[in-house]
């Protein structure tokens, strides 16, 4: 059996990975399919702890974790081609209409 | 194992009516005929007066529901009748905004409605997982509120910033979570606590550090505190003004809300956690109170003026928290109805003057506004003065409240950090009433006259400012005596 620790490490390894593309990407679709890879990290942790934990607590909360960024998505990529509607382009950086 | 009987479903009726009334409305909106479709607000009026009704109702059932992810305690009651009223006065002040700008669908309100039962769900859950979906509910709303003008160039802009942002603080909450769940195996608040505090040595410190700091990062998110308040300025500048009176109040009284009953109500309990979630919060409200009073300083637009003065009362919040314990916790409570009150006060006067598809937000348009239209220059210059925190207002009481608990608490270096940052602010809420009432020329702003329903939402927040700027101690009482049993 895979010791919890290396489930654990992968996890906080795809979170960092979403999390520093989340900064360092520069096109919105990309930016968002970090999120989704923080989200799937969540997830593993979730199982990763339910296989040591009693109980199917933590499988089913993966569950709530996938509806919630299914419904999410949906909103999301519709604001997203609301966006490229108004502006015929996906990087972020044109996205400053506002000054900071 | 529980089952789920009547009594469960009893303790949440202001949610489900509220849902039952975002889905009506969402029915009766295609057989609506166009340019009538102000009667689906009126709709959503109604379910949010019974809902309040049920809410006072079931403040005589209080307990838990579903095996004990609810709590119907009074603690999430009289947050629940706040956001109630939020959301009834963004509604009333949002009616004629909307056929103004001829974007009157009854979407608008029943999402409105359900932003608000997921705020709802947020304050009344013990139960981490349930506080995720509540915050999810009430944040997808929003997103799509935020970009509600579709063609507009800066709606759009603000929808999507706020729903990049907001994902990426969700997912840290959740990390968070996890590792609760991993430290404790389980997520209810009530007995994380317990566990922890019984054996502390079943949970690692280092973990038990990452789990507060990831769960730290995204309620701050949420409520905009410094580093973590970089969307605010822009979301609330580029969202439909009625929007951002309801974003500014609503999802944050819900967000501080979670702030208290995860980091007061249990972490503040575990000794390994004390001290984290003490400096963490000390740290964060210092940099809030002053970067967001220091910034708004120079801001010549209206919204993004309230933006970074929210951020600043966010901070003033924190305050409350920091100091903790049923005094901070009473006074953060107040704090929330009297901010509640001004900002969507002024958000939704803001709204009607910006005229037209919001020509006029700048501080110079609003210029001789006193001379043209006194009654609302008066009304503006009541809710700037309040949230300025001047005497005979409620905002006076809230700080004093909030900066009250802090000195109890012995934090006597976050109190004099706060007190002068309240200094500060009164110069840029006086410029926008210097520029009404001294300022030479012909005003920009909305000619028109208010619509009934936005004057009587106007004429509600200006009466609770006012009683509880001069009576506060009869809601400070009930505040104290909520009886909550995690204090």
């Amino acid at each position: 059996m895979i010791p919890l620790s290396h489930i654990l490490l992968l996890s906080v390894i795809l979170f960092t990975l979403g999390a520093a593309g989340f900064i360092i990407r520069r096109n919105v679709i990309t930016v968002f399919m970090c999120i989704e890879l923080m989200l799937n990290a969540v997830n593993l942790a979730f199982i990763a702890f339910a296989r040591r934990l009693p109980g199917l607590d933590g499988q089913l909360f993966v569950f709530f974790v996938i509806v919630v960024a299914a419904a999410e998505a949906a909103v999301g990529l519709a604001i997203i081609v609301a966006l490229y509607r108004n502006r015929n382009s996906l990087a972020i950086d044109d996205v400053d209409s506002m000054k900071l | 194992m529980t089952s789920v009987g009547s009594a469960d479903f009893i303790r949440i009726l202001p949610e489900l009516i509220l849902s039952v009334f975002a889905l009506l409305v969402m029915m009766l909106e295609p057989v609506t005929p166009l340019g009538k479709k102000t009667v689906l607000g009126w709709v959503a009026i109604a379910g949010v007066i019974l809902a309040g009704l049920a809410s006072f109702a079931i403040a005589y059932f209080p307990g838990s529901a579903f095996s004990a992810s609810i709590s119907n305690d009074g603690f999430s009651n009289y947050l629940i009748e706040l956001l109630l009223l939020i959301a009834g006065l963004v509604l009333l002040g949002s009616m004629a905004y909307l056929e103004r700008d001829a974007i009157d669908h009854g979407e608008f309100y029943a999402l409105i409605l359900m932003a608000t039962v997921g705020a709802a769900f947020m304050v009344a859950s013990t139960e981490l997982i349930m506080v995720f979906i509540g915050l999810e509910i009430s944040s997808i709303s929003t997103y799509i509120l935020a970009g509600y003008k579709r063609g507009e160039m800066q709606s759009n802009e603000s929808s999507v910033k706020y729903f990049l942002l907001g994902s990426f603080a969700t997912a840290f909450f959740l990390y968070g979570i996890a590792f609760v769940y991993g430290l404790t195996g389980t997520t209810n608040l009530d007995v994380v606590r317990e566990t922890l505090v019984n054996s502390p040595q079943s949970a690692s410190p280092q973990l038990l550090w990452l789990a507060v700091i990831l769960m730290f990062v995204g309620l701050a998110f949420k409520v905009s505190t410094v580093p973590f308040q970089i969307w605010t300025p822009d979301v609330y500048q580029g969202a439909p003004a009625p929007v951002t009176a309801f974003l500014s109040t609503a999802p944050k009284a819900a967000a501080f809300a979670v702030l208290v009953r995860v980091f007061v109500g249990s972490f503040d309990h575990v000794a390994s956690a004390g001290p984290v979630v003490f400096w963490l919060l000390w740290i964060s409200a210092v940099l809030t109170m002053c970067l967001g009073n220091l910034a708004a300083l120079w801001q010549s637009n209206v919204k993004r003026l309230l933006a970074y003065s929210s951020i600043a009362h966010a901070g003033y919040m924190l305050v409350g928290i920091t100091a903790g314990g049923a005094e901070g916790t009473s006074a953060v409570l107040f704090y929330l109805a009297g901010y509640a009150l001004m900002n969507v006060g002024a958000f939704i006067l803001i709204a009607h003057l910006a005229g037209s598809d919001e020509r006029y937000t700048n501080v110079q348009d609003f210029t001789g506004l006193a001379a043209d239209r006194p009654g609302m220059a008066a009304c503006l210059t009541v809710f700037m003065l309040s949230l300025a925190g001047f005497p005979s207002t409620v905002g006076f009481f809230a700080k004093f409240y909030v900066f009250r608990s802090a000195m109890h608490a012995h934090l006597t270096g976050l109190t004099i950090i706060a007190l002068l940052n309240s200094v500060v602010s009164v110069y840029y809420y006086l410029a926008l009433v210097v520029a009404m009432y001294m300022g030479e020329g012909k005003t920009q702003v909305s000619e028109s006259s208010v619509p009934r329903a936005l004057g009587f939402a106007i004429a509600v927040s200006l009466l609770g400012i006012f009683f509880l700027g001069l009576f506060p101690s009869g809601l400070l009482r009930d505040l104290n005596s909520l009886h909550v049993p995690w204090l």
